[in-house]
């Protein structure tokens, strides 16, 4: 009887620890894209305005209220890539394309370390293959990280 | 004549702090009323619960207006306090609204049973965000005055202690709300 109890306070315990751990995991998603898979607002802007090298592929893998508000000119909405069926419209709509595809994937809902969403968007992209994906490295929000600095928006659906 | 001296750089030194002190004060209190700004965007938007919740219907209360989302870690953290906050000065006129930016209602159904959330949610939308000066990152949440002016903004996870600080400095601000500037 005893060494049931303990048995279940142990396991309580490292139930406990794992779910916490599984969250600062979780809630850290976005920081674990490597820095070489990144692109700041600026390289990004000069792309779209000035280079006369190819043109990425723009996706937004957030909310569609805040993308309604505003978002980047020309880029696509497919749902908050945190959901399964979001990740399956991502994978429908980049599946025929080659994999050499420069594709460029962002969200700014909150802050980057909290970001739910451009991880699995990644991982996605990652595991199809793309090799030239870059996720937009927005450090608070995309009102302070793109509007607010002037950068062309576009809004409605 | 050393301490004539010494008096007359000491009073010297006085007028100066006390020239300085005065401008910071009537500095930061203009910058307190110009942050005071316009009236809170009025709108009514579908509750949660059923029915429409609009904005100055709660005139003459303090409103503590969250933007939020159920998928934001950051807004999810705050609730717990904003409960709180409700339950401690809610009889004393303070009214918290959440404006969930999620992309429809189920996932806010689930969280508000679970987080026993006691002040009223409604859906907002792309128009809401825009007419509060857009609301491109969460959570943003806006205290607004007994008047129905917004007299603060606060972008990004906020300690709860700073709210509390500003709404009991606003319930004990007895403002007319039918005054003409109102």
């Amino acid at each position: 009887m005893n060494v049931n109890f303990k048995n279940g306070k142990i396991l309580l315990v490292v139930g406990m620890v794992s779910m916490v751990l599984v969250s600062a995991v979780l809630a850290q998603q976005a920081s674990l894209i490597p820095n070489s898979r990144l692109i700041n607002p600026e390289e990004l802007v000069k792309i779209l305005q000035f280079s006369k090298s190819e043109k990425p592929l723009l996706i937004h893998v957030g909310s569609h209220v805040l993308y309604s508000q505003a978002h980047i000119p020309g880029s696509e909405y497919i749902g908050q890539a945190s959901s399964e069926s979001a990740l399956q419209q991502l994978r429908k709509r980049v599946e025929s394309l080659p994999r050499r595809k420069f594709i460029v994937i962002y969200c700014g809902c909150c802050p980057w370390s909290h970001c739910p969403n451009v991880k699995p968007a990644d991982d996605a992209l990652l595991a199809m293959g793309f090799t030239n994906v870059k996720v937009l490295y927005i450090a608070n929000n995309f009102g302070a990280d793109w509007m607010d600095k002037g950068y062309p928006v576009a809004r409605g659906d | 004549m050393n301490q004539k001296k010494l008096l007359i750089g000491t009073v010297a030194i006085a007028v100066a702090l006390g020239i300085y002190f005065f401008e910071r004060s009537a500095r930061s209190s203009s910058q307190r009323s110009a942050a005071q700004g316009t009236l809170a965007p009025d709108f009514s938007l579908p509750q949660l619960t059923g029915g429409q919740l609009k904005l100055s219907a709660y005139r003459g209360k303090v409103v503590l207006l969250d933007f939020w989302a159920t998928w934001c870690d950051p807004c999810r953290e705050e609730i717990p306090g904003f409960v709180d906050l409700q339950n401690k000065y809610g009889s004393q006129g303070l009214q918290i609204i959440g404006v969930s930016m999620d992309d429809g209602p189920e996932p806010v159904r689930d969280f508000y049973q679970r987080f026993k959330m006691n002040y009223p949610v409604v859906m907002g939308n792309a128009k809401t965000g825009e007419v509060y000066g857009g609301v491109l990152g969460l959570p943003i949440a806006f205290l607004i005055g007994r008047d129905g002016r917004v007299y603060a903004k606060h972008i990004g996870a906020t300690n709860i202690s700073v709210f509390e600080k500003e709404i009991v400095g606003l319930l004990q601000d007895k403002i007319n709300p039918n005054h003409p500037g109102a």
